[in-house]
């Protein structure tokens, strides 16, 4: 287990550098950062004074290892719109894309498990299609479309749900489904294959033909085994819908950091982007790493691989 | 015994002669004829196709002209309807119809573009990593691990927006970006038929590494391949209708479904169907990939079904 853990934590490492790289080389797509960030009616003696005063005259290697010397001391400059750090307008925002994206989380296990269950009992009857049906139609849906629609009709037609902001509780509901059901179907088909798997095992068997209630196999024999693999996924799951927030925020005009990603972009704030990028980045391998861990723990067999 | 029957009717000695064995070819098209989300996904994407392809024949109006005098008519089924504009107008007088019709060629020709790019990455890296294992396997999953770990939306709309929106970078760049699940489903397979008899075969006969590669594993992927990319045609148009609906993928005036959403949006309150059109046929589009995709699969390979 310690060995496995160290290879994870070496991996992830790798992994965290390599991303890190890309987010720094991703803002000098452009060609010249200086240009970028000076504006469109900059003189060129301004765009000099920008290149200097962020360093964009010293070697690209040299530039990396300053930026990212001082982002893991959580410094990330200053952003110029804003004119203050990047990490405290990223720390005031991230609150609400972490709550976002904890709440879509479980709305969307919270529907899945039960249904991919239930399909489970039932293969190729009618729950198991509707359920079926539903994960299909999921998929295809594009997820701003389905938050507009949510905005007419449960927030001005029937005036049940705040429609934008973040004041309440209430202010959640429409974004978290928008942003949650997406990931409905993949829980949902793991859960499904995974105790159809597992009930026709012969642990299964035996516990039926020792007797016990089916609800008691169900639960505590079979959906302990299948749940393993969720397990995982809902880590990576978790890491999709920070990053897909972008789209939810936007809509719903939620202030977290994808809609600030969203802003930046269009504004030319290249450190906050950077910061973004790199920080989601990093969260999803935390996420992915964590994940990995937690599963060799249950499932002693993945430590062997 | 019958002697001139052909190879597909050859009689089985114990059953009599009236049990006749399907081909292999006809045992798929009867599968695909019971598969209901074959047909009706089949039935979906050929309709758009061909929507496509007779854009001009059958768009009523030019779906860039503007008539500021024709602003928001709503569609036929409304009392303020006219069937001259059956699905309205927008918000700049443009005919609904028109501009929903030639969505079509966009969707299509972006979702198109972006698979064959990411395909051919990910079919590439795939194949090694599943030929060769090792260190190969291993530089390929790190790979994929770094690309799911960078938020893709987020990276494309700043690549598109530092280097300028124009359609062939949406479609670079997003190519470049959903490349992964192609290469894992890819080297899955790989993997499998590496362990063939077939292939051991060809490496006895002293056959180059490319040439296993292209004529032995390469046509044997084409099943699984022509899955992986339906489906991926369908999650590609989702993400540039997402970008196009950030205002930061396809530019205006041009008719994509994503772009006609975000500026319905502004109206949608009192002009629902600025936004439920498109978004319906950008629905039905993408349900059918994907329920072509999956009937694909459940016809060519029944035993691998989830």
């Amino acid at each position: 287990m310690i060995v496995y853990t160290l290879k994870r934590l070496g991996l992830a490492a790798l992994v965290a550098i390599t991303v890190s790289i890309i987010s720094f080389m991703l803002i000098r797509l452009s060609g010249d950062p200086a240009i970028a960030l000076a504006g469109e009616n900059a003189t060129s003696e301004q765009i000099e004074f920008i290149r200097i005063q962020y360093g964009f005259d010293r070697p690209l290697v040299i530039q990396y290892l300053d930026w990212a010397h001082r982002a893991l001391q959580a410094d990330f400059g200053e952003s110029p719109y804003f004119q203050q750090p990047v990490t405290r307008i990223i720390g005031d925002r991230i609150g609400v894309t972490l709550k976002l994206g904890v709440m879509s989380l479980i709305f969307a296990v919270a529907v899945s498990i039960p249904m991919g269950v239930l399909a489970s009992i039932r293969p190729n009857t009618w729950i198991d299609r509707i359920a079926l049906s539903i994960s299909v139609m999921g998929q295809a849906m594009p997820s701003f479309w389905f938050g507009l629609i949510m905005i007419i009709v449960l927030g001005v037609w029937l005036r049940l749900l705040p429609i934008s902001g973040t004041d309440s509780f209430a202010h959640y509901i429409m974004p978290t489904i928008a942003l949650g059901y997406y990931g409905i179907p993949a829980f949902m088909r793991l859960t499904r294959s995974g105790m159809l798997e597992v009930l026709s095992s012969d642990h299964i068997r035996t516990a039926r033909a020792k007797g016990l209630r089916w609800g008691k196999v169900l639960f505590k024999h079979a959906l302990r085994n299948a749940i393993i693999p969720v397990v995982a996924l809902a880590a990576v799951q978790l890491g999709f819908m920070l990053g897909g927030s972008i789209v939810i925020e936007s809509v719903f005009a939620l202030h977290g950091i994808g809609y600030l990603a969203w802003e930046s972009i269009g504004r030319r704030d290249l450190p906050v982007v950077q910061a973004i990028v790199l920080l989601l980045s990093m969260i999803f391998v935390a996420l992915t790493l964590l994940s990995d861990i937690i599963n060799a723990f249950l499932d002693p067999r993945i430590r062997v691989k | 015994m019958a002697t001139s029957a052909p190879i597909s009717k050859i009689l089985d000695a114990g059953l009599g002669e009236t049990v006749i064995f399907p081909s292999p070819g006809q045992v798929i098209r009867r599968r695909m004829r019971r598969h209901k989300g074959l047909i009706i996904g089949g039935i979906a994407v050929l309709l758009t196709f061909l929507v496509a392809v007779f854009a001009p024949v059958l768009a009523p109006h030019d779906p860039y002209a503007q008539d500021l005098s024709k602003r928001l008519i709503p569609p036929f089924w409304h009392e303020k309807g006219t069937w001259d504009h059956p699905l309205g107008t927008d918000n700049l007088g443009r005919d609904y119809l028109s501009r929903v019709v030639y969505g079509c060629r966009i969707s299509l020709i972006i979702g198109f573009s972006i698979m064959l790019i990411a395909v051919t990455i990910g079919t590439t890296m795939g194949i090694l990593a599943g030929y060769f294992g090792g260190t190969v396997d291993m530089v390929v999953s790190f790979l994929v691990t770094v690309r799911l770990a960078l938020p893709a939306v987020l990276v494309a709309l700043a690549v598109v927006v530092l280097i300028g929106g124009s359609m062939t970078v949406v479609i670079v760049a997003l190519g470049f970006l959903i490349w992964a699940r192609a290469a894992v489903v890819i080297r899955a397979s790989t993997q499998q038929i590496r362990s063939q008899d077939y292939v051991a075969a060809a490496q006895a006969a002293g056959c180059s590494t490319i040439r296993i590669l292209l004529t032995e594993i390469l046509p044997n992927l084409a099943d699984n391949l022509v899955v992986v990319a339906t489906l991926e045609i369908g999650r590609a148009i989702l993400l540039e209708a997402a970008l196009s609906f950030l205002g930061m993928g396809v530019q205006p005036p041009t008719p994509s479904w994503g772009l006609m959403i975000s500026e319905g949006k502004e109206f949608m309150l009192f002009f629902p169907y600025l936004i439920t059109i498109p978004g319906t046929a950008l629905f039905i589009l993408v349900l059918g990939m994907n329920l072509l995709g999956d009937g694909i699969r459940d016809v060519t390979a029944p035993e691998g079904r989830t």
